[in-house]
């Protein structure tokens, strides 16, 4: 267990470089020159090179990387050079939007892919089977900003139950942040209206969010559910008088996780980086919204700060999964 | 009234592409503290017959076509669910063939014994009983079937046993509700040879100590001989000789079963060569009418294409279903 162990965070170090190589890379090889953006539209050729000089543009690109990575090892991700914000302010604003509404998310897709995901097994081919698989593959195809709008449409324009955007209520000051997520930080101030109305804010964004993910957790789920209860010690442990509940929910069901698990990880990764969309239907002031209006503008270092930290809490969460399969199966442990 | 009556007993399988009429009018019977084994090849039916008897085949897509199973005159086979529980392990258990795929890879073995037993009460309407109780239980069951350091296995997971050491811990827990009649389907098969005869010697002694009665399923006829007191030979699907071991050894009336036993090398008498039986077995979607051994049967005549044999009884306790068979 313990190599197992040191093998997962050698590896994670590794791909941690290589995101960093890549970050920096694609966002010289791309086409805009930041020292023209920062510069302004109107200035001419000499405040252009001023500019370059500024953001230290003009050295050549081994000092340039390694510059990159000193300021990354000191936390600092440079300036947007089209507000001239330190971009690691503006992450720790926009990245816990993103955070708690993908926390959220993924808990719906967990509990609704894997109770689904169970039953249809249990009841397989039953009609209950035959509507969860219509669910997933639309889970999977509808396009999100067409079903935010829609349900943005039925619960807030026509029933009025939730609110159509935004994190909390326009009139209501936000709170100091501890976490910055709102729902943890108003439950550690004990504010029940706050939580209440945050809860009402994420929940739609969340919902539409979840689909696919939802989706995939299910039919993965699902499978491996199947092929888990006609395992043979399946039918031994019916055999010696196990309990049915206990059989379902226990026996197959940690079999069943193994796989499961895998595609959670992907889909963590996946839901992170797809934001966007949601962000902009629902107007939340996320991670996704910052990194394309940035790179609308040609302005990198945003990009490449959300790139960083999207991808290195990619990274902590496959961490995670790998050491649940070592929690999951014994064998693995042992290995 | 027997322990267990089973009465032309048929099931199906339902299939893509066809029925399969995996057995025909099944009949046997079992006293308490009575050791039956059956014997026959892969494929007629034994292992299916076995599970039938906690009802353990997935329907579908088998099927009940006819019969009873008749179980302290209970009929299994109309039992609801809930009252089937009631005798999963704790009045029938089973032991399985491989005990690599028989164990769950992922559970402690201490939590699988524990389920079982918790399951077995919860069927009976028992009270819980604290975590230590049941556990204990579970050591002791372990030790019974001559495992040592119980405690130290009970944390312990499959992967890190012997297929023997998995094969006790199977039997342990068959054992864990005290039933009264045990049913290994080929419990030696998948073990090495040295490992086999300590499995089937511990069979044989926990037979004799608790007084259960033991249904034997195996291919192996010499396994059959050594642990039981009667034999059925199956073929396709049917019973086609039922007799006491030593009888059937020394004079088997059916020609499946002569087949059989003259297929068996005679370690004592190289001169005698094992013969095989020509041909193979039916196809059970479309098997043979009549009886289902005539297509390989060198004494089939007209009859055994057109009418079923039944079984007869030849000698005492000695039942043969062949149209030719002399008493």
């Amino acid at each position: 267990m313990f190599l197992y162990l040191l093998r997962r965070f050698a590896l994670a170090g590794l791909m941690l470089f290589g995101l960093v190589c890549l970050t920096f890379i694609i966002a010289n090889i791309a086409p805009a020159d930041p020292a023209a953006l920062a510069a302004g539209p109107d200035a001419g050729r000499s405040q252009i090179e001023q500019a370059r000089r500024e953001y230290g543009l003009d050295k050549p690109l081994p000092e340039q990387f390694l510059r990159y990575v000193t300021d990354l090892a000191h936390g600092e991700f440079g300036r947007s050079v089209a507000s001239g914000r330190s971009v690691g302010r503006d992450l720790a604003r926009y990245f816990p939007a993103t955070l708690e509404l993908c926390l959220v998310a993924m808990t719906i897709g967990l509990i609704a892919g894997i109770s689904l995901g169970m039953l249809s097994a249990l009841f397989k081919d039953s009609w209950l089977d035959h509507i969860t698989r219509i669910f997933a593959v639309s889970g999977i195809a509808l396009p999100p900003f067409w079903f935010g709008l829609l349900l943005q449409l039925g619960f807030a324009v026509w029933l009025g139950w939730l609110p159509t955007s935004g994190r909390i209520g326009v009139s209501t000051e936000p709170p100091d942040p501890i976490t910055g997520l709102l729902l943890v930080d108003s439950l550690l101030r004990g504010d029940g209206a706050l939580f209440g109305q945050s809860l009402s804010h994420i929940l739609l964004p969340a919902i539409v969010l979840s689909l696919p993910c939802l989706a995939s957790i299910l039919r993965v789920n699902r499978s491996e559910m199947v092929e888990a209860l006609r395992a043979d010690y399946i039918t031994a442990a019916r055999a010696h008088g196990v309990a049915p509940w206990r059989l379902v929910t226990v026996h197959a069901l940690k079999n069943a996780m193994l796989p499961t698990l895998a595609i959670i990880g992907l889909r963590w990764g996946w839901m992170m980086s797809s934001t966007v969309l949601v962000e902009t239907v629902f107007d939340w002031p996320g991670t996704g919204l910052y990194a394309v209006s940035s790179a609308i503008a040609g302005d990198f270092k945003p990009v490449m700060g959300v790139t960083l930290i999207v991808g290195l809490n990619f990274m902590l969460v496959n961490l995670v999964v790998d050491l649940l399969y070592g929690v999951l199966d014994p064998r693995l442990r042992d290995a | 009234m027997s322990l267990l009556d089973i009465q032309d007993y048929r099931l199906a399988f339902d299939t893509f592409d066809g029925t399969l009429h995996v057995l025909d009018g099944i009949d046997l019977s079992l006293e308490a503290g009575e050791t039956l084994g059956i014997v026959g090849e892969t494929g007629c039916g034994k292992s299916v017959l076995a599970r039938s008897l906690l009802r353990l085949n997935p329907e579908p897509p088998a099927r009940v076509v006819s019969g009873s199973i008749l179980f302290e005159g209970e009929d299994v086979l109309h039992l609801p669910e809930r009252a089937m529980r009631r005798l999963r392990g704790r009045r029938v258990a089973m032991v399985f063939q491989d005990p690599v795929s028989y164990l769950n890879p992922l559970l402690a073995i201490g939590t699988q014994m524990e389920d079982a037993i918790r399951g077995q009460e919860s069927a009976l309407g028992k009270s819980r009983r604290p975590r230590s109780a049941i556990r204990a239980q579970a050591a002791e069951l372990l030790a019974s079937v001559g495992l040592p350091e119980p405690q130290r296995l009970l944390a312990s997971h499959p992967h890190q046993l012997s297929g023997g050491m998995r094969q006790r811990v199977l039997i342990a827990m068959a054992l864990a509700g005290n039933p009264a009649l045990l049913v290994a389907d080929e419990p030696t098969t998948a073990l090495d040879v040295t490992v086999q005869a300590q499995v089937l010697a511990l069979i044989a002694g926990l037979v004799k100590e608790r007084g259960l009665a033991l249904m034997l399923i195996s291919h192996d006829l010499g396994v059959v001989a050594a642990s039981c007191a009667r034999v059925a030979v199956m073929y396709a699907g049917t019973v086609v000789e039922e007799a006491p071991t030593a009888a059937l050894l020394a004079n088997p009336r059916h020609p499946y079963a002569q087949g059989l036993i003259a297929a068996v090398p005679d370690l004592d008498n190289p001169a005698h060569k094992p013969r095989g039986i020509p041909g193979s077995i039916p196809n059970l979607m479309t098997p043979p009418t009549g009886c289902r051994f005539n297509p390989r049967c060198t004494l089939a005549t007209d009859i055994c294409r057109s009418d079923k044999p039944m079984l007869r009884e030849l000698a005492p306790a000695h039942r043969v279903a062949c149209h030719h068979a002399q008493p």
